[in-house]
């Protein structure tokens, strides 16, 4: 009898590399103490630079002016900067779907010694979270499943991994922007060796000679790229008054043709010997309350001016997106990039953008700045984690309420994704820093441990931004879970519990020890007493217990699962 | 365009209008709920999937082609059921003696060849969609039909991918997932002491949750986040009689073997207890029908677990009257080409397909609709041979109905657009 599908790695390879990586773990407990000085180097040598210049700080006074105006005009208070700590912790979430780690905590909170300002020591934390490798491979995840979803796709001819793999080396170069897309759209080449093809091989279906989904492809390319749903248009005209095509007039309506006119542009691939290329095939297309098929020329929706009739039709279509004056494209990935940095875009849903707007506080603007140099997604990356908003308390002494959070008059308070919650939840566990520096067959056995979780908890599929209820599997995964009792278990000394109960001076040092660990904050002064009495009132080996449950009451908070 | 604060006003009315009336019962507690199961004078209704991961082909089940030659019929004979005038495969006797309360759509059409689109498809009614999730069926029927247990009212049994999800309900629909009953439930057992579990939960309610709130959203928890009442209901499934229904300790040798013992025989069984214990739909998944070679046979192997499970379950909800308020429907993701391939095998076909239906109300008995036995599957309009066809939104508009549900109803998603539960029509022959 046959078994429903199981788990890709069997039981037996998941025991042989947890071994492994106990034997791996404790050596690198033993280097503990050395890989910290290398970190303080590191840090030591990252530069607060960029973000220090006139003409940077000029460009946040301006998009900060913006805001502060906007509250001005519907009269709400904002909420006092946020602490060092906090806007650290968010921005790890932010750019590596993770907590920072004690270690972290320690090397930048150092700096404070040497008389840097807070805001210094932010800039810095953020040019450190750039440079290291955990940036592009979770941004490049984000990224990939806007462009190829989530789905496994065709067989053999798409290529998932590989194509994350190619999207990750090129944030990891800070590609330009606009490069990167033009080459989604238009590269010719193999899945293996040209990965960037897979944006179009992700669409092809069975019984298509080899061609991909175009109505697909050209969905995608509206949504992705240009910040427009018009996928109904794809069977009629809009009838709703829902997608308006004209810059300079919202009412214009829109027709079927626009989007079959626009899918045109895709008819010309093909997956042939030499993997994608183009051949000179028409689009033919019946619309609807029609007697028979016409043949579609290729003409893009809006600023027809922009487009370069030279080369072929894909090659056409990627010129005329990435166009440095086709606002829709810089403003539609300003609005993704801010989503991924706070959780929630400047305009939802973040593939939806007005065209003719208006447009809030900050988006025109920081759309100029992107554009300006060059499509810069670390630059922008930079201006959007120093600009005020991104560094506001999420909580006021005023009352707060859903005004305050839309117009960003407090950091908003949103839930962690699945992948963000496992990130932080192993990272919690260890006092070191989990990244390249581990050895792969460590990070290979937390992997699997981290997908299971993430499969149990729940994908969120492409559906990035919405924020919905939580679910008792969640919870109960939280309490009772293998991940988290493997990570806080006293038995198993490597982990951040075990550390704490063995190398901590005294109770308070303990205590604050797991606050940092966890909530990246330190115990205010009532929940210090308290954790205290507790510890007082027991025996010496009880501690380790004591320390354990400790983690138990804090991964369980609100506050670990939700960024704020 | 939505702005910001409609977004939230609309994701609030949502969750007030799916929640309102379990939040305030979750407070008064079991009672209150039983006396509102009372005030709507009928017992409330259920629905058990039978879910065949891969796609089942409708002629080694349903509507077998015996009498065609062999590269069409595969060989497969069908014998008489228990329903005057109905044959299926000779493969399942025990679902044949069942028939009497058991209909069949041999005329099932849709436009999803493909596995993932065709799941979420057949679960949701709608075909997937880039700017929207629906929620399957047994998140509307949760959502549609309130009521109160310490258990999670949507569960999926064996799910290797996909499992039915809340979609634009919210993920608090989702179904919550489980393996072979043989196995325990996944994470309801505190690693921990009961006194040492105490410590634990008093600390983080008295004194780290009361710290977060302060400054933030007015009632955050039951206004934005959630977090206390899911952890609440989790503590209260942990300790609940209930969990005895996921488990077959209490099943007697004779019953276990009834269903066939198998994984899926066993979570069958789990299933009626489910449904007992105040579950609102459960979804068992039976995987390996996607058979590109050598179908008879495989088919055939995923047959003989099915058979003995589904008719057991159907007579067990039969002889307890459970069967009057439970659905119960069998369907995969499409089904398979009615001519076999260079390797004997079927390949994806969703130009008339099989679905199963029965119990809650429905007509037993029927044959809705009917193939050609030997069509060109080569053929420019695949579907044009298929007698009465009924799509996909038909088959969830019927079982809709059958549960008094409102189905065309307007709910309203997140980003404030107005979607009907179902767009399709329910098959009057089966619920008129």
């Amino acid at each position: 009898m046959t078994e429903p599908l199981k788990s890709p790695m069997t039981f037996r390879t998941q025991a042989f590399l947890f071994a492994l990586a106990c034997v791996i773990g404790i050596g690198s407990l033993m280097g503990g103490v050395f890989s910290s000085q290398r970190l303080k180097k590191k840090v030591g040598r990252i530069d607060a630079g960029p973000q220090q210049s006139v003409e940077f700080r000029s460009v946040v006074a301006e998009v900060d002016q913006q805001f502060q105006t906007r509250w001005e005009k519907k009269q709400l208070s904002h909420a006092k900067p946020a602490s060092t700590l906090t806007v650290m912790r968010r921005a790890s979430l932010a750019l590596h779907g993770t907590i920072p780690s004690v270690e972290e905590i320690r090397a930048f909170v150092e700096q404070q010694q040497f008389e840097a300002t807070d805001d210094e020591i932010l800039d810095r934390y953020v040019n450190y979270l750039l440079q290291d490798r955990r940036y592009s491979d979770y941004i490049s995840e984000r990224f990939a499943r806007v462009f190829v979803g989530v789905d496994n796709g065709p067989f053999l001819i798409y290529r998932r991994g590989r194509f994350r793999l190619w999207l990750s080396d090129q944030l990891m170069e800070n590609r330009p922007y606009d490069q990167l897309v033009h080459s989604l759209i238009s590269s010719q080449g193999v899945w293996t060796s040209d990965p960037e093809v897979n944006f179009v091989t992700a669409t092809i279906t069975d019984g298509n000679n080899g061609r991909p989904d175009v109505m697909k492809l050209a969905g995608r390319t509206s949504r992705a790229f240009l910040g427009m749903r018009i996928d109904c248009l794809q069977c009629h005209d809009d009838r709703l008054g829902t997608v308006a095509l004209n810059p300079e007039d919202p009412s214009e309506g829109s027709l079927q043709s626009d989007f079959h006119q626009f899918a045109a542009f895709y008819s010309q691939v093909k997956t042939g010997f030499y993997g994608v290329e183009d051949d000179r095939e028409h689009y033919a297309y019946k619309y609807l309350d029609e007697e028979s098929e016409v043949i579609v020329p290729p003409v893009v929706p809006f600023y027809q001016e922009l487009v370069d009739s030279q080369g072929a039709r894909r090659d056409q279509l990627a010129q005329w997106v990435t166009h440095p004056n086709n606002r829709a494209f810089a403003r539609t990935a300003v609005n993704r990039i801010w989503a991924m940095v706070f959780g929630r875009p400047l305009v939802a849903p973040v593939d939806d953008i007005p065209l003719a707007g208006p447009f809030p506080p900050g988006l025109e603007r920081l759309t100029d700045e992107f554009v300006k140099h060059d499509f810069n997604i670390q630059h922008l990356i930079r201006v959007i984690t120093r600009l005020q908003v991104f560094r506001l308390e999420s909580k006021a002494e005023f009352e707060v309420n859903s005004d305050h959070e839309s117009a960003w008059a407090v950091f908003p308070l949103v839930r962690l994704r699945p992948e963000q919650v496992a990130g932080a939840l192993n990272q919690t566990a260890s006092l070191k820093t989990i990244n390249a520096d581990m050895s792969y067959l460590f990070r290979l056995q937390q992997q699997n441990e981290l997908d299971q979780f993430v499969k149990r908890y729940g994908d969120t599929g492409e559906d990035e931004f919405e924020d919905r209820g939580g679910t008792v599997t969640q919870r109960l995964l939280l309490m009772n879970g293998n991940l988290l009792q493997s990570r806080i278990t006293n038995g198993n000394g490597s982990n951040a519990s075990a550390r704490i109960a063995m190398i901590t001076e005294d109770d308070q040092d303990a205590i604050e020890s797991v606050y940092l660990a966890v909530l990246t904050r330190l115990p205010n002064q009532r929940e210090l007493s308290h954790f205290l009495l507790k510890f007082r009132n027991e025996s010496d080996n009880q501690r380790g217990r004591l320390i354990e449950d400790l983690f138990w009451t804090l991964t369980n908070s609100t506050e670990f699962s939700w960024s704020h | 365009m939505p702005c910001h604060t409609s977004t939230h006003w609309n994701r609030r009315t949502v969750i007030q209008a799916a929640g309102a009336s379990w939040l305030t019962s979750l407070a008064n507690g079991l009672t209150n709920a039983q006396e509102t199961a009372r005030d709507t004078k009928r017992p409330p209704k259920n629905v058990i999937v039978l879910w065949m991961q891969g796609g089942p082909s409708q002629r080694d089940t349903f509507d077998p082609a015996s009498a065609a030659s062999q590269e069409f019929s595969g060989g497969v004979q069908s014998i008489k059921t228990a329903a005057k005038g109905i044959e299926i495969a000779s493969t399942l006797p025990l679902v044949a003696e069942q028939f009497e309360h058991l209909s069949v759509v041999r005329s099932v059409v849709s436009r999803e060849g493909d596995h993932a689109r065709g799941v979420y498809n057949i679960k949701t009614g709608f075909r997937p969609d880039p700017t929207l999730v629906h929620p399957s069926l047994g998140a509307v029927v949760c959502h549609q039909l309130p009521s109160e247990s310490d258990i999670p009212r949507h569960i999926s049994i064996l799910a290797s991918n996909r499992p039915g999800r809340g979609g634009y309900l919210g993920d608090s629909f989702d179904a919550f997932q489980i393996g072979d009953p043989l196995r325990p439930v996944p994470d309801v057992r505190s690693r921990v002491n009961q006194t040492r579990q105490e410590a634990r939960s008093r600390d983080l309610f008295d004194v780290v949750e009361s710290e977060f709130a302060a400054g933030r959203f007015k009632n955050l928890d039951d206004s934005k986040t959630l977090h206390q009442l899911s952890i609440k209901r989790a503590m209260r499934m942990m300790s609940s009689e209930q969990l005895r229904a996921f488990s077959v300790e209490n099943a007697s040798r004779t019953d276990l073997d009834r269903y066939g013992n198998t994984s899926f025989g066993r979570s069958c069984l789990v299933a009626t207890q489910l449904v007992q214990a105040g579950v609102r739909c459960v979804e068992v998944t039976l995987g390996g029908w996607d058979t590109h070679t050598n179908n008879t046979d495989a088919q055939r192997d995923r047959i003989r677990i099915l058979d003995p499970a589904m008719a057991a379950m159907v007579a067990d909800l039969k002889a307890s009257g459970m069967l009057e308020n439970t659905i119960v429907i069998w369907a995969g993701e499409f089904g398979r080409t009615p001519q076999l391939n260079g390797a004997s095998g079927r390949d994806h076909w969703p130009h008339g397909f099989s679905v199963v239906m029965g119990g809650g109300g429905i007509r037993g008995g029927q044959v809705v609709g009917e193939t050609n036995k030997t069509p060109d599957i080569r053929a420019e309009n695949k579907t044009g041979d298929v007698v009465n066809p009924v799509t996909i939104a038909d088959i969830h508009a019927t079982v809709l109905k059958a549960l008094s549900i409102d189905y065309q109803q307007e709910l309203q998603t997140p980003i404030g657009r107005p979607m009907a539960i179902s767009k399709g029509t329910p098959i009057a022959q089966l619920v008129g």
